[in-house]
């Protein structure tokens, strides 16, 4: 009894009546208790793939894979070995979902939008879109444009030509592709120079208008001036680009460059559906804006695109990003439908013929999902941070 | 202890690989106790494995499937099918998923060597083909520069179609799918000017397409393929009776047993159709006495199920050749029952 006068007096209570350090203790066994499980797994599978005579280990990545890929950004051949299958695929992953996002956000944009029309048949027709393509499983879609891409198309003989130098079979787009000769880099250097040209221009144009209200024809005059300034400086240096035009030999078109069905067929599944879900998103984020907002804007003169720009888009934004940004992570992960039609992705590549040529799929599938993992967190990351920006400044 | 009872069922959730349920049962033993087999297919290859038009799986692999439950249960219908692609089927095999992998899988090194798995023998000598639309007028594989290729994913011919336009100095462009079936599609719309498989499989899809006539195999093959079951390395039991099943299927043709008159062999005064009737080894297999005897009685020897499946009186009309007993210029060989 002493002893606890004397805690009391000193304010002091027992460990195990400190709500703080208790739940500090809780959450010490548990991690304890986490660590020993997740030790236990790992020895233990590694111990039980050894018992069963199955290969462990990454010492596969250095090996050669031996087997050909139709699509790679870097530079692949059979010789080549597991590891650089590893990107082949990670790279046409991000390809087809950077391209996929990019699209499938303006055609949701302008879809949701055009859903919100006065026009009856815009909008009517928007409201189809939406729910046909929302409510049909994308792989089935993914079917449907490949088929549906590839069935109508010509053999090579028999392509379809534009100008002379694009080729349209069912073995994908043939097109020139550019070889870059000495003198390009003046071309590049002029580009800067006119980006930072165009940022001046921004800024006067700001400025003026904040102080006199006169507007300025900022978007077409800073086209004009970045693509005209190095268009013009590529023909002074003599075209520095020596474009190599595909020829038919053999089975198929040779040089250039060729989109493969497989990629278009999947981008367009991909940011179809993604689109009809941002669609959605678009329209609510715009009928959380208050009517009043709109009324307020065409008394004061504006003109529909520009309340649209000006008032309401913005406004809209904040909610809009945040379920946009599951959009893009969904359709990140949407890609890996990709192995359905051979579109080489990274789930086809390496998850499949390499994972399959090895057997070692622990590492592979582990690899594979630290993959999407990285990917996810990473839009996300920007997401949030392009949401904090645009977030309503509260005073 | 409890802590680590919850460890290890967690292990066994998160982790595919069930290591007590295998340590303690012999697979023979947990087989007979669950009353199948549970054997690994294709997803629909005709002559190997294919379901029939009520839903019955059929084919020389399936007949393997029967002829391993007709020795070990005594009969042939206990049987599951798990329908796998190239690339799922070694992870089916080695979580455990299946009893016995038999779906025209080849046997090399690697596979033998480091996916912890055994190959039991040879159901069927293969090689690697290559199939092309007629009006394309191609004669030789050696034509086929800048092609592009219909292939599955996930199979040794992956590797074979590198090896082989590497050797010749030509290109090629894959078109690499999941499933036979996608390929054969593929190969039909014109995705690609080959199609490459076992030549087996080769003339199995081509059956499957919608004008047969209008694709031709070329002559050349450009690999071995040998095709055989697979089993679970560390369970010989198991292992040597899947062996012998097939042993047991060819020395039946080699005696000259049949389903049909296997019957009336019982009563015949060559020893050697007596050990086989009444099972020689049985014992050490862990099966019934009459195990070798429910396998021809009820599957068929090895020539009546080649026969049935890929041969003569099925639609893939293939030769013998390669796959003819020993004794009649083929190789199919099998140690004797003794």
């Amino acid at each position: 009894m002493p002893s606890k006068k004397k805690d009391l007096a000193k304010g002091r209570t027992a460990f195990w009546n400190d709500p703080e350090k208790r739940s500090m203790l809780y959450q010490i066994i548990m991690l304890v208790i986490l660590i020993i499980c997740g030790a236990y797994i790992i020895s233990n599978t590694l111990h039980n793939l050894d018992s069963r005579g199955i290969k462990t280990g990454f010492d596969f990545l250095w090996s050669e894979a031996g087997f050909g890929i139709n699509q790679s950004l870097i530079e692949y051949d059979e010789s080549h070995s597991y590891g650089r299958t590893f990107f082949v695929g990670l790279l046409n992953t991000i390809l087809v979902a950077s391209l996929g996002i990019l699209l499938a956000t303006i055609l949701g944009f302008t879809i949701g939008i055009a859903r919100l029309s006065n026009n009856w048949l815009i909008a009517k027709i928007s409201a189809v879109y939406i729910e046909t393509f929302r409510n049909i499983p994308l792989l089935l879609q993914i079917f449907f444009w490949y088929f549906a891409v590839l069935r109508p198309l010509p053999r090579p003989k028999q392509s379809i030509e534009l100008f002379d130098v694009f080729f349209l079979n069912n073995r994908g787009l043939a097109m020139p592709a550019p070889n870059i000769l000495e003198g390009f880099g003046w071309v590049l250097l002029v580009f800067a120079l006119s980006l930072i040209v165009v940022i001046g221009v921004k800024r006067w144009a700001k400025n003026r208008q904040d102080t006199t209200g006169k507007g300025f024809p900022i978007i077409s005059v800073s086209l004009a001036i970045m693509l005209g300034l190095p268009a013009l400086t590529y023909l002074f240096v003599g075209s520095p680009i020596d474009w190599e035009v595909p020829t038919l030999r053999g089975f198929n078109y040779r040089g250039g460059i060729t989109v493969i069905p497989e990629l278009l067929a999947l981008l367009l599944a991909l940011s179809v559906y993604t689109a009809a879900f941002i669609a959605e998103i678009v329209r609510s984020g715009i009928l959380s804006i208050n009517k009043g907002q709109t009324e307020a804007s065409f008394a004061l003169g504006l003109s529909r695109p520009k309340m649209l720009k000006l008032v309401i888009i913005p406004q809209a934004m904040r909610v809009i990003i945040p379920p946009l940004t599951s959009q893009f992570l969904n359709l990140v992960k949407n890609s890996s439908l990709a192995t359905a039609i051979g579109y080489p992705d990274l789930v086809s590549v390496f998850a499949g013929t390499t994972l399959n040529q090895t057997g070692q799929a622990i590492e592979v599938i582990a690899m594979t999902m630290a993959v999407y993992l990285t990917l996810s967190l990473l839009i996300s990351l920007f997401m949030n941070w392009y949401n904090k920006r645009i977030a309503l400044v509260e005073r | 202890m409890k802590k680590i009872s919850i460890c290890a069922v967690l292990t066994a959730v998160s982790v595919s690989f069930p290591m007590m349920a295998s340590a303690a049962d012999s697979t023979v033993k947990s087989v007979q106790k669950r009353g199948y087999v549970q054997c690994g297919v294709t997803t629909g290859l005709p002559g190997f494995s294919n379901p029939d038009d009520k839903g019955k799986w059929q084919g020389v692999d399936v007949d393997v499937c029967r002829a391993v439950a007709a020795a070990a249960l005594g009969d042939a219908n206990k049987v599951k099918y798990t329908p796998l692609t190239a690339k799922e089927r070694f992870t089916a095999l080695q979580s455990g998923e299946i009893d016995l992998l038999s779906r025209v899988t080849t046997w090399t090194i690697t596979r033998d060597a480091s996916l912890g798995l055994n190959f039991t023998g040879v159901t069927y000598y293969d090689g690697q083909g290559f199939m092309v639309s007629k009006e394309l007028g191609v004669k030789s594989a050696k034509e086929l520069d800048g092609a592009s290729v219909c292939i599955q994913s996930g199979t040794t011919t992956e590797l074979n179609l590198a090896d082989y336009f590497r050797q010749n100095g030509m290109k090629f462009e894959p078109v690499v799918f999941d499933t036979a079936d996608q390929t054969a599609k593929g190969f039909e719309a014109g995705r690609c000017d080959v199609l490459t498989s076992d030549q087996s499989q080769l003339y199995a899809l081509r059956i499957k397409l919608s004008k047969p006539d209008n694709a031709v195999v070329l002559p050349e093959v450009i690999s071995k393929e040998p095709l055989g079951p697979v089993v679970r390395q560390g369970d010989d039991q198991w292992f040597n009776l899947v062996k012998w099943t097939l042993f047991a299927m060819v020395n039946a043709e080699e005696l000259g047993l049949t389903s049909s008159n296997i019957e009336k062999e019982k009563k015949s005064k060559n020893p050697e159709v007596q050990r086989f009737i009444n099972g020689e080894g049985s014992k050490a297999l862990g099966v019934p006495g009459d195990w070798a005897y429910q396998i021809v009685k009820q599957v068929g020897n090895y020539g009546e199920i080649f026969e049935s499946n890929v041969g003569a009186s099925s639609p893939l009309k293939i030769e013998r050749g390669l796959n003819a007993l020993w004794t009649k210029g083929g190789i199919q060989y099998a140690p004797p029952m003794r």
